[in-house]
């Protein structure tokens, strides 16, 4: 149990980074972005893309740093890869949602259009690499490390928690510190008030979608290096963003942060008792007995 | 192809299109008239499906011992495919209710989040649980109505009438309750929720009454299908089958008008079969991914409809009242 706890607070801070991104989409521009989660697998498939194919064949060893999985070639593609879907999430905002902005669209006409991106990934993910399953390094031995209370851990494991930590930290630097960051906690309070105050909310909007997309590609990668890659990788992990999300109150970072390790430790607590396809049923209906009780979640938000 | 097969393709290809049109029916009762957001049309689509079959196949013990090792189902009552339609309506209806309440309070995107969560959690279910519904291997052998009546080969035809006698009335039902005070509190929900519920409208109680009548439309859609197919699997009902496209022909039609919801199901069911057509030449390597190539024509064609012509083709309705022209 204390073991699948642990694997929980994994599988939670790799929730982590999709939800943070969901929020601050969700608190920014106000609409459900169901492209989300398909935004963690195109992370993930051009990061695929670059170890295996790109990266051999500038002749980048194929080394890895100890006992982890991955050498010279993740480290490299896993920023590349971030920056990629960084810039793919700001090219479907010119093309697809700021067109709906300027006619005023509802959210929901937002989250169809979001709806329809998330197909349009999963698709072009399934045409170029197909429906299987892939791996960054194929037949890899994964040494474990004894842990007290008999947790067994990868080094890899511990790599993703602390990658997690770190980018939250830097996240939490850039919003607090820089004039961005203000901004855009300023747009996502009332966004009304921030344009009046002189703030270019497409800007912000822009630096939304790039920071999203960011942390959505890490995220993607990081599962793609603690278990594998699917296409439909992220369309699974739609429902937990979602509900560590609504769990830690729309728009609130450090509450979806929270949220998203609960969900990790119900999702993976829950394989104790039932089949592990059953996950994506387990977030959900932890997020069905949270609107139940608490529908502005736990940390408040009070704006909705 | 003779002629005969031709009309025999385009046979099968309107009772497709007349199913679809059943569902988006349905979710033109959802997202045309009271603005709720359903993205979670598979999971009504396959518990409409599995009910009916239910209600209509013995329980495999009946059939035979050496059927019932291979075949698991928890009840099979054996009754009329009109016993089946009705149940899969019923049963959707409630499931509907079961969504209903914890959401309809909410923003309107909560609704959304749990549709998708309670189709992926059915999918999921009948999947994994082989005592339910035979797991992944499904349910076979479904009954048809008026099957003595002609050859097995022109069987089509029969079920042809069918569909689209089930979809008028289905349509004529929806036109004649949503000229209604009823329809119209629905429509201002859609357009305002604070000015209808200061004109003392109980907004959810309304909201409930049209996610339980589209639901319960979506059923009938549902046990249509495997009554078509006489075969059901849970892999079936996958999102994109079972909900993305119909999200597509209601918006290419038009949300808010019910021609326009049929419409939309036959031109986008027309397209989906015609980029077939156009994938078949495909190169060779690339035919194993044609299927995929033809959903991602759909999910441009729903962007491109989105941007440039959101309302669709033919646009909503204007019905203010028969008294008044």
């Amino acid at each position: 149990m204390a073991e699948l706890i642990v694997y929980g607070i994994v599988l939670g801070s790799i929730i982590a980074l999709g939800a943070i991104g969901l929020t601050l989409v969700y608190g920014i521009l106000r609409f459900a972005n169901f492209a989300h989660g398909d935004l963690m697998t195109a992370g993930a498939y051009v990061a695929l893309f670059l170890v295996t194919g790109i990266f051999p064949w500038l002749g980048i060893p194929d080394t890895t740093f100890g006992s982890l999985s991955f050498g010279w070639r993740m480290t490299l593609a896993f920023p590349i890869a971030m920056a990629c879907v960084a810039a793919a999430s700001i090219l479907f905002d010119r093309i697809l949602y700021r067109p709906l902005r300027r006619k005023q669209s509802g959210p929901v006409i937002m989250a169809i259009s979001a709806l329809g991106a998330s197909f349009i990934i999963r698709m072009i993910v399934i045409i170029l690499w197909g429906a299987d399953y892939h791996f960054y390094r194929p037949g890899v031995l994964r040494p474990a490390i004894m842990l007290p209370l008999e947790i067994k851990i990868r080094p890899d494991q511990i790599l993703i928690l602390a990658t997690v930590l770190s980018l939250v930290i830097l996240l939490y630097l850039f919003l607090q510190r820089t004039k961005m960051g203000k901004a855009m906690r300023a747009t996502a309070d009332n966004m009304e008030l921030a344009r009046v105050s002189g703030i270019d909310t497409e800007r912000v909007i822009v630096w939304t979608w790039g920071i999203g997309g960011a942390l959505a590609a890490a995220g993607g990668i990081l599962y793609g290096i603690d278990v594998q890659l699917h296409p439909g990788m992220g369309w699974h992990f739609l429902l937990p963003l979602f509900a560590a999300t609504i769990l830690g109150g729309i728009g609130n970072m450090y509450g979806a942060l929270i949220g998203a390790l609960i969900m990790g430790v119900a999702q993976q607590v829950s394989t104790f008792y039932l089949m592990p396809t059953y996950k994506p049923a387990v977030a959900f209906v932890v997020m069905i007995l949270i609107l139940l009780v608490r529908p502005q979640g736990i940390f408040g938000g009070g704006r909705s | 192809m003779e002629i005969g097969g031709i009309i025999a393709y385009l046979v099968s290809l309107a009772i497709m299109a007349g199913i679809f049109a059943v569902f988006a029916l349905g979710l033109n009762i959802h997202w045309g008239y009271t603005g709720l957001f359903n993205i979670g049309i598979a999971g009504f689509f396959c518990i409409g499906a599995y009910t009916s079959a239910m209600i209509t196949t013995p329980r495999p013990e009946d059939v035979s011992p050496m059927y019932a090792q291979y075949v698991h189902q928890i009840f099979g009552l054996n009754l009329p495919f009109i016993v089946g339609l009705l149940g899969a309506a019923l049963v959707c209806g409630f499931i509907a209710y079961l969504i209903g309440y914890p959401t309809l309070r909410l923003r309107e995107d909560y609704l959304a989040i749990a549709t998708i969560g309670i189709a992926e959690t059915f999918r999921l279910i009948f999947n994994n649980e082989h005592w339910l519904a035979n797991g992944p291997r499904g349910l076979m052998g479904l009954p048809q109505p008026f099957q003595g009546l002609v050859e097995p080969r022109h069987y089509n035809y029969i079920y042809l009438v069918v569909v689209l006698a089930i979809m008028v009335v289905i349509y004529i039902s929806i036109e004649r309750v949503i000229r209604s005070p009823w329809g119209r509190v629905l429509r201002a929900i859609r357009e305002d929720e604070v000015a209808s519920a200061m004109s003392g409208k109980d907004i959810v109680r309304f909201k409930m009454q049209s996610l339980i009548f589209g639901s319960m439309i979506m059923g009938v859609g549902g046990a249509l299908y495997a009554h078509y197919t006489k075969a059901i699997s849970p892999d079936v009902f996958t999102p994109l089958y079972g909900t993305f496209i119909i999200w597509v022909m209601l918006m290419a039609g038009g949300s808010g008008n019910n021609k326009g919801a049929i419409l939309g199901a036959f031109v986008v069911w027309g397209i989906w079969i015609g980029t077939k057509f156009l994938t078949d030449l495909l190169p060779y390597t690339l035919k194993a991914r044609a299927p995929y190539i033809r959903f991602l024509i759909i999910g441009i064609l729903l962007e491109i409809i989105l941007i440039y012509r959101p309302q669709g083709l033919m646009g909503e309705e204007k019905r203010i009242s028969k008294m008044m022209d």
